[in-house]
């Protein structure tokens, strides 16, 4: 094994360009648990400790540019307001101090399905700065997961930053575990009101081999809000609405039996958490006062 | 490969370190401190927790190579770092490292027994009296890990209300679960900063 110690974004991609297999490490939360176990002995590591930017951020006017490896840990205390739906999913990352070590860059680099990360990325929306020796692009979060453990990332792409859109509305996260640390999602549901375009987005983990969103559901209460006047009139959404919205992103899920749950109960409790986290973002809408405060 | 990285005030360098090698593995196996204690490897557990530039992290889950030029505290360290703190920096840390090893320290260094028996010769850190005297010792294996994290919350959070103490220390298992008495510990730990701060 040879370990790569790249002093800048050039050189770490000039090593990547070098050496495809290489394995990108930053916070070692996913990497040295599968080297500690035997699971992967990578020819490369490539560390990208050394290279500062990665955990910086910059708050734009549209959106947060995301370094990385920003850890979980700046996320909550610096970017609540910007990334509401977000820092509530950091929050529920494992234990302190794998939130000081891990990033989004890592999650979205190791594409689990039940990575924390993924369905507030899904929700608030938000495209992938991947990129190498060859160029740029920005991958949209929509076309970012290709299967279990599988990105749209090329051998030679490293990710450098994620666009996140600034919230618009309230966001809301919920996760279902055993404990309320140091647990890996039986499953979890984030949701995102862009009242802004009038439209709702949602983001579901540990459900399906990918992270997904119920577009249905979206679409159905996209539409149902418009036509009862929901966003100008604030009237609470008739049980009717939301029980049809539960139950459209218990069927966007495809879930599979394993240790941690049932596919039967991941698909009840994401309709659950999709009816209980959308109550939550529409009292906020209204302005009833609920704060994002002890609502994960 | 060479590592150089800074140990409880001192200058390290390992070699012929792996490349796949955690920085717990470097700190127990090659320099002989092992406080930081082995059981899940995968970050689960807290046993292993030390301060890398100040932040309390998991050493089982930092690749050797990634702590070159950096500063590593680990619970072998937390006397002097505590005492340290309390001259130089009172209500506040140092752990980015900035200060180095003061002479004082480096002189109370040279004086320390070197049987192992550490406990009975030297004083301790507030954190680690305090969980002796509160009985949040039981089998005393999850303790170096949990004094590293408790040290780092009340210096950053000299009030901590139970749901902080909790927080920070949800990383930290303890399969004796004797965690009532080591909230117990942090708490009086805590009240004990707090009068010294008064007086």
């Amino acid at each position: 094994m040879d370990f790569l110690r790249p002093a800048s974004w050039e050189e770490a991609l000039a090593a990547k360009a070098e050496h495809p297999t290489a394995v990108p490490i930053a916070g070692g939360t996913d990497v040295m648990v599968e080297i500690n176990f035997d699971h992967r002995r990578p020819e490369y590591l490539l560390d990208l400790n050394r290279i500062g930017e990665l955990s910086e951020w910059e708050v734009g006017q549209e959106s947060v540019r995301l370094g990385a490896s920003v850890p979980y840990s700046s996320i909550m205390e610096h970017l609540r307001t910007e990334l509401p739906g977000l820092a509530l999913a950091s929050h529920t990352v494992a234990s302190p101090q794998i939130r000081n070590r891990g990033g989004v860059g890592g999650n979205l680099g190791t594409a689990s399905p039940a990575g924390d990360a993924h369905p507030a990325l899904l929700a608030a929306d938000c495209e992938v700065e991947a990129e190498s020796v060859r160029g740029t692009r920005l991958i949209p979060i929509d076309a970012f997961y290709t299967g279990v453990k599988r990105n749209a990332l090329e051998p030679d792409e490293l990710i450098r930053a994620v666009h996140i859109k600034k919230a618009d509305g309230p966001q809301q996260y919920s996760k279902v575990g055993t404990r309320n640390a140091m647990v890996i999602a039986v499953c979890a549901f984030g949701i995102a009101l862009h009242p802004g375009t009038r439209t709702v987005r949602t983001g579901i983990g540990s459900a399906a081999p990918t992270p997904v969103r119920a577009k249905e559901a979206e679409e159905f209460l996209n539409a149902a809000l418009e036509e009862g006047g929901f966003w100008e009139n604030g009237k609470i959404i008739t049980p009717a609405i939301a029980k049809q919205f539960a139950a459209l992103a218990s069927g966007a899920c495809n879930p599979i039996d394993d240790v941690r749950g049932t596919a039967k109960y991941r698909r009840h409790a994401v309709g659950i958490m999709a009816r209980r986290t959308l109550g939550w973002t529409w009292e906020q809408y209204r302005g009833a006062g609920r704060t994002l405060e002890g609502a994960a | 490969m060479r590592v150089n990285f800074t140990v409880n005030g001192r200058q390290q360098e390992a070699d012929d370190v792996w490349e796949g090698e955690s920085l717990l593995y470097v700190l127990r196996e090659r320099m002989g401190l092992p406080g930081s204690k082995n059981a899940c490897e995968q970050g689960e557990c807290g046993s292993c927790t030390v301060r890398l530039d100040g932040v309390p992290v998991c050493a089982c889950l930092v690749a050797a190579g990634q702590v070159e030029g950096r500063e590593v505290l680990t619970v072998e360290g937390l006397a002097d770092y505590a005492k340290h703190r309390e001259d130089a920096h009172p209500g506040g840390g140092c752990a980015s490292g900035a200060c180095g090893t003061t002479l004082d320290a480096a002189k109370r260094r040279q004086s320390e027994p070197t049987d192992g028996r550490t406990g009975e010769a030297v004083e301790l850190a507030p954190i680690q009296q305090a969980f002796i005297d509160a009985g949040a010792v039981q089998c005393g294996f999850c303790t170096p890990g949990l004094l590293v994290a408790a040290d780092e919350l009340l210096e950053n959070t000299p009030s901590p209300s139970d749901q902080d103490i909790r927080e920070a220390l949800s990383g930290n298992l303890c399969r004796c679960t004797g965690y009532e008495k080591i909230l117990d510990a942090v708490r009086l730990a805590a009240a004990r900063q707090g009068e010294a701060v008064q007086s």
